[in-house]
């Protein structure tokens, strides 16, 4: 059996958690712990990768740049990476993600979106980096399509192609499909990230794994946007059960969670509503956060925001739709009770 | 009433529909539309309405340059590069609808009165053409220190050009919303979104003020400038009513498309090129004033 690579993303998609307000504190110890446990990929970026920082999306608390190269001082012989999605950070991000250590960078488009990932995909070859292509929400697209966008990816040069969950929506029937298709036609490694929005994420990985992804995320405490991701020291520890080498150490794993838990964990990350309901209506993930803010500023469930934006179709990005849905929402309200 | 002619170059999405807007215009003849592809469906359509048409690009035009005094670029930033060099010297007026940004950004409601004697004028993109006049009024009433915008649109109006060069779109949007729109600090985000029937195209601009915001004069100035553009993008309107918290201000837009060219959802293309066309028939109105003063 091929190595199975782990990404851990709690830097990253954990960024959402915490209203990307993450301190280089935190992102030091957490690096250090990762690398002493040998966890070999470490992502650090905004939530909504480089360039994110924004009203849209929420500032940063320090400039993610700065926080990969803190990152990459103590990262060891840790890779750090960066998430980038062509529309939001441009060429010019990823050239200083890399002058401060990135040496791997996922592109990531929407799931039918790929040919925007062109020139990105190929400058990240051209400085040397290791690049994987993102296809988020792959829920929405039937496999075949799927398979034709990560076909793209590959084409442009990159290293692997991820099915992205992006709305925790898949079921396990889901995760197979897509993932059997692509490593049946792809040259290159196939990955999986999952969202635990329907208590899945480990469940849809091994399914992954088995079917012959390589590559595969996971957040430490389940630090990710809606429920989080694929919990990585649960995944490393049910990995090593089924002898499934993944390199990484459990204990020390544990001991970064408690780390985790205490001191960067605003709430324990449940399944609440509001991420059940993204998972059943098929919502990326990120929008959680937003939904519930703009719920709560003009009296309105959140689940209701959700649903709507269901419904529209809206794509991962688009937070600006949650406040002009919410504001709808409340106006008919009031209608409602005139 | 006498009439400039024109010229287009490029007979893709932009330069078709642009042709389209064109014939109905009363200031402008349709006189021209270049392309490089003698099977394009832009050249057949012109051809059919009995445009002249030129499959040789701008080689072919330059064999006899009197057939336009302005031309559209409906090209790409390279290809336009190429264009002004070439008609340098023949007294030709350049509307750029490429990002080369050659020449100044221009948005008809915001600066066209400052740019309409220069040779070479750029129309940054479609979401800087939807959202800076909004920037600048909000900016006329009280200062922007952030202006932030975000264009979602339809994956089927994104032509080739735009999804090889995302970064251009970005880049010079945010740096338009700086020199056009006003703010000390401008970011643009686009996203494109695949949802069947298409969506239209819609806009979001978010700004920060340097104090908070005054809510009648933000909205009222707000209302204004989307009449002003409402003039030439009939589609052009606001979502819902301005929303100011404190120092933030939030407009919801959406684009309508007259659905020329492509279909209705494509109000990024519609944008650019009424536009485009705006600014061309104010150009053409000053030469035709200058001519009979002469």
């Amino acid at each position: 059996m091929k190595p199975i690579y782990i990404t851990e993303v709690a830097l990253r998609d954990g960024s959402h958690v915490v209203g990307h307000q993450f301190t280089f504190e935190q992102v030091r110890k957490v690096t250090q712990g990762l690398s002493k446990a040998r966890v070999p990929y470490i992502e650090v970026t905004h939530g909504d990768g480089l360039g994110g920082s924004s009203l849209q999306y929420g500032f940063s608390k320090e400039y993610d740049i700065e926080l990969v190269k803190e990152a990459a001082e103590v990262a060891g012989d840790s890779v750090v990476t960066v998430l980038l999605i062509p529309g939001i950070g441009t060429i010019e991000d990823l050239k200083l993600a890399y002058d401060a250590g990135a040496r791997a960078v996922r592109i990531a488009t929407h799931v039918t979106e790929a040919d925007v990932s062109k020139q990105h995909i190929e400058t990240a070859k051209n400085l040397g980096m290791e690049v994987f292509g993102f296809l988020m929400m792959a829920h929405s697209a039937p496999p075949e399509t799927v398979l034709q966008q990560a076909l793209l990816m590959e084409s442009y040069g990159a290293d692997g192609v991820y099915v992205t969950d992006s709305a925790g929506a898949m079921l396990p029937s889901d995760v197979r499909n897509r993932i059997r298709l692509l490593r049946e036609n792809l040259q290159v490694e196939v990955g999986f990230h999952a969202h635990n929005n329907l208590s899945l994420a480990v469940a849809n990985t091994l399914v992954a794994i088995e079917e012959g992804a390589t590559r595969i995320d996971g957040s430490i405490c389940c630090l990710g946007a809606g429920a989080g991701n694929t919990q990585t020291e649960v995944l490393v520890a049910v990995l090593q059960r089924m002898g499934i080498e993944t390199g990484i150490d459990l204990y020390q794993m544990l001991d970064l969670a408690d780390y985790v838990r205490n001191e960067i964990l605003p709430q324990p990350q449940d399944i609440t509503s509001g991420s059940l309901v993204m998972g059943y209506a098929g919502v990326y993930s990120s929008f959680l956060r937003h939904a519930n803010l703009a719920a709560e500023k003009v009296g309105i469930d959140a689940r209701d925001i959700l649903v709507e934006l269901g419904k529209l179709n809206v794509v991962g990005g688009q937070e600006d739709t949650i406040i002009e849905v919410a504001q709808k929402l409340a106006k008919d309200k009031v209608g409602d009770k005139r | 009433m006498e009439k400039i002619k024109v010229g287009i170059i490029g007979s893709g999405n932009i330069g078709t529909d642009l042709m389209m807007k064109i014939q109905r215009s009363p200031y402008l003849e349709m006189s021209v539309l270049i392309g490089i592809d003698p099977q394009s469906e832009g050249l057949k359509l012109a051809q059919e309405a009995g445009v002249e048409t030129i499959s040789t690009g701008i080689e072919g035009f330059l064999e006899n340059p009197e057939r336009a005094k302005i031309l559209f670029d409906a090209t790409s930033a390279k290809a336009h590069q190429h264009h002004v060099n070439v008609v340098k010297g023949l007294g030709i007026r350049i509307v750029d609808l490429t990002p080369a940004a050659i020449g100044p950004f221009v948005a008809p409601t915001v600066n066209l009165t400052e740019h309409l004697e220069k040779e070479v004028v750029n129309m940054i993109t479609c979401g800087g053409q939807a959202t800076i006049p909004i920037v600048h009024a909000i900016n006329s009433v009280q200062p922007v220190d952030y202006a932030e915008i975000i264009a979602t649109i339809a994956s089927k109006s994104a032509g080739p050009g735009t999804r090889a060069n995302i970064d251009e779109f970005t880049q010079t949007t945010a740096r338009a919303i700086e020199q056009v729109g006003g703010a000390k600090i401008g970011k643009a985000i686009i996203i494109l979104n695949p949802a069947e029937p298409p969506l239209l195209m819609r806009d979001t601009i978010m700004c920060l003020l340097k104090e908070d915001g005054d809510t009648e004069a933000i909205s009222a100035a707000v209302r204004d400038m989307v009449s002003k553009v409402n003039d030439f993008v009939p589609g052009y309107r606001l979502k819902i009513d301005p929303l100011i918290e404190g120092k933030k201000v939030t407009v919801f837009l959406e684009v309508e498309g007259l659905g020329d060219y492509l279909p209705i959802y494509a109000g990024n293309l519609d944008i650019m090129t009424a536009a485009a066309l705006k600014v061309a028939e104010e150009i053409a109105k000053s030469m035709l004033e200058r001519a009979e003063v002469q």
